[in-house]
């Protein structure tokens, strides 16, 4: 009976060995082709931010559907995608903020490519406040500098004529897990404030001069939901899902300007002169020109190696991009992303373009 | 006197081990050979699991090591921005809502214990138990939601604003702005989540107090109060201990829930009302996005901190636990 059980756990030791054995090589033979039902599949890995999940995930899906490629996506953080992508274990990563200049270097010909735009909303807890707070970009970074710190200060009131604003504390509520809002929040404010650039600077995290830590959207949601006298910042799509009160910002043309999806394109149509004289897409888009342009507004790419050493893939992924950007906008539309204006998006088609495959380097358009 | 668990195995007449042990390796049997092989195999994973684990956390670490020294443990800057990192705000936030947490549980839960073991009668004492240890089972991140929405506001309205605005400016532990998210509200969370293994295992020290020891202190004339003051509970004292200290472990490791209410502001906070951050929330909140091998660095080198202070703390807890019981052994 004893040597039996022996027997037994034996074998199964070297079951356990042999799907190992197995299962190693398969692996990176799956990532290539595999053999589908009518034909070849083809499958590409993705890793980055979290902010476009929702469209990216719909897309691919969609995607998949009509076509015999299929895309894997995983939303781990864009730090994480540029980690991936740098060491070559996904085809593509995807970020809200631009590449510096030290990741650049470690992954050299990467390309931004831009696929929506996006924008942060300053929420806030007033009740009995009718119309939308407005806000100027000084006051706001004066505010979350720590600088201002009550809501009826003459500035605030300045702002806001006619508004009976409380005598009450201003709270003031950031993200304490890096993220691309938090990159393009501190952005803004480094933009419109030297104080701000100067003592704070711009990140995915940063030294927060005043007041709470709250983790994700939905934790700087609560806090100050709760809180009376609280401000904080959120994606724009999420403080639309939750109806959220939203201030409006003074944009560089003057004007005060809620977060919507006609604003932030707004905001991508007003920086395309800046483009025009850009090598890439790496330029911003806070405080853009336009006078219906939201100024904390931003891109979100994907991040796309300028050669990739597989055709089949190289041309799949473009394929993709191209649909998602023409056919998929209405589903970004629907999911309360902002689709990139048409002149920007043929910029973009050109950029497909120059993207080289193989040993020979040949264009992906070319490349059967 | 013996903790519990090896008294357990003697009263279930266990047969020494050695024995067994020494036929297996002696023994020329094939299959029993190879069975005490694979058993070795498992034997050593877990050690060589941790082994890899610090040899990993340890050269992810050393960009930070080699750039702060030892300046990083008192060091009170936390700058992405400028590349320049310390961790002091984060220790002394794990350690402080640990202890604040201890503080609130441990006699909360020997409470507990003493009520279902010696009073409640058994229709009160079996729900009661088993609503305790559920408390155990729920996630989290469940336990960090409530806290938001519930026991923030909750410290915030009856709690930290009325201390803040009558005994706030003399007493520097209670001074406000009192927001809610705090300090005092990661202890508070903590001591809730931890409740459940104190006074599971003081529950269960306490029931494996023998019975001739009550019956023979209640013959002496003593009351219940005296039975278990000065006979059960000495009896469980380094049971409880362990309890306490598996609780404490926890504590110092929690992440989801104490990132929800503490405030994650990387200060030293005076007052109980003021946010302050822990070295577990740290990791969780700027791991992900983090950029650059020195941010990478200091975050693994707060991870390296982490461990080494849950391993400062259970081997202090193993010392303490055995000293209890070789000197109740003793009397």
């Amino acid at each position: 009976m004893k040597r039996l059980w022996a027997g037994a756990l034996l074998a199964m030791a070297g079951l356990a060995a042999c799907g190992g054995d197995e299962g190693a090589p398969r692996t990176p033979g799956e990532m290539q082709t595999t053999a589908g039902g009518g034909g070849d599949r083809v499958q590409l890995t993705g890793a980055g931010a979290t902010f476009p999940y929702p469209i990216y995930a719909r897309w691919f899906s969609d995607y998949e559907q009509a076509n015999p490629v299929r895309v894997n996506y995983q939303s781990i953080g864009s730090g994480g995608g540029i980690r991936q992508l740098t060491e070559g274990t996904v085809d593509f990563g995807a970020s809200d903020a631009p590449m510096n200049q030290e990741e650049l270097a470690k992954a050299p010909g990467t390309l931004h490519i831009p696929t929506v735009i996006g924008a942060v909303a300053v929420t806030y807890n007033l009740p009995g406040l009718a119309q939308p707070l407005k806000l100027s970009g000084e006051v706001l970074a004066d505010i979350f500098l720590g600088r201002l710190t009550k809501w009826n200060d003459p500035r605030l009131q300045q702002l806001n004529p006619g508004v009976a604003l409380p005598n009450r504390d201003i709270l003031v509520v950031h993200r304490t897990d890096a993220s691309g809002t938090t990159y393009v929040f501190t952005e803004y404010l480094a933009a419109v404030s030297p104080a701000w650039q100067q003592q704070v600077g711009m990140g995915k995290s940063v030294k927060w001069p005043t007041g709470l830590g709250a983790k994700g959207n939905e934790g700087v949601t609560g806090q100050v939901r709760q809180t009376e006298g609280a401000v904080g910042y959120v994606e724009q799509v999420y403080a639309t899902q939750n109806n959220l009160p939203v201030a409006a910002v003074q944009n560089a043309a003057g004007r005060f300007v809620a977060p919507t999806l006609e604003a932030s394109a707004a905001a991508a149509a007003g920086a395309q002169e800046k483009l025009a004289g850009s090598p890439d897409f790496r330029i911003s888009l806070v405080n853009a020109a336009g006078a219906d342009a939201y100024p904390i507004s931003t891109w979100t790419y994907l991040l796309v190696p300028a050669q990739m050493p597989d055709c089949t893939k190289a041309q799949a992924l473009v394929q993709v991009v191209r649909w998602a950007l023409t056919d998929g906008s209405v589903a970004a539309r629907e999911l309360g992303y902002a689709p990139l204006p048409d002149a920007v998006r043929d910029a973009v088609f050109t950029k497909l373009g120059s993207i080289t495959c193989g040993a020979n380097r040949q264009p992906v358009s070319s490349a059967s | 006197m013996q903790p519990v668990p090896e008294q357990a195995g003697v009263l279930a007449g266990a047969p020494s081990p050695r024995r067994s042990r020494v036929r297996l390796w002696a023994g020329g049997n094939l299959a029993d050979r190879a069975y005490a092989a694979v058993l070795l195999l498992f034997g050593l994973a877990l050690p060589a699991l941790f082994a890899f684990i610090f040899v990993e956390i340890t050269s992810a670490a050393m960009p930070a090591i080699r750039a702060f020294g030892a300046g990083f443990l008192t060091s009170r800057e936390w700058d992405p921005i400028a590349n320049q990192y310390g961790a002091l705000p984060f220790i002394y936030g794990t350690v402080v809502s640990s202890l604040l947490a201890m503080l609130l549980a441990v006699p909360l839960a020997i409470g507990l214990a003493i009520f279902l073991v010696e009073l409640a009668p058994r229709w009160l004492a079996a729900p009661i138990a088993f609503g305790t240890e559920l408390l155990a089972a729920i996630p989290s991140v469940i336990y960090g939601l409530w806290g938001i929405f519930v026991l923030v506001p909750w410290l915030r309205e009856h709690i930290q604003q009325p201390l803040a605005a009558s005994i706030g400016d003399a007493v520097g532990l209670f001074r406000g702005p009192a927001y809610g998210a705090s300090i005092l509200a990661g202890g508070v969370i903590l001591a809730i989540m931890v409740v459940p293994f104190v006074s599971a295992v003081a529950r269960e020290v306490l029931a494996a107090v023998p019975r001739d020891q009550r019956e023979a202190a209640l013959a002496l004339g003593a009351t219940r109060w005296e039975m278990t003051w000065q006979v059960a509970l000495p009896y469980a004292v380094p049971g409880i201990i362990g309890g306490a200290i598996l609780g404490l472990g926890r504590a110092l490791g929690e992440t989801m829930a104490i990132t929800m209410v503490i405030g994650n502001r990387p200060d030293i906070p005076t007052s109980l009302f003021q946010p302050a951050y822990t070295m577990a929330s740290v990791l969780a909140n700027e791991f992900a996005e983090a950029s650059g091998e020195l941010q990478l660095g200091a975050l693994m080198e707060i991870a390296l901190l982490l461990f080494g202070i849950t391993i400062i703390v259970n081997s202090f807890a193993r010392l303490l636990v055995w000293r209890v019981a070789r000197r109740a052994g003793k009397r």
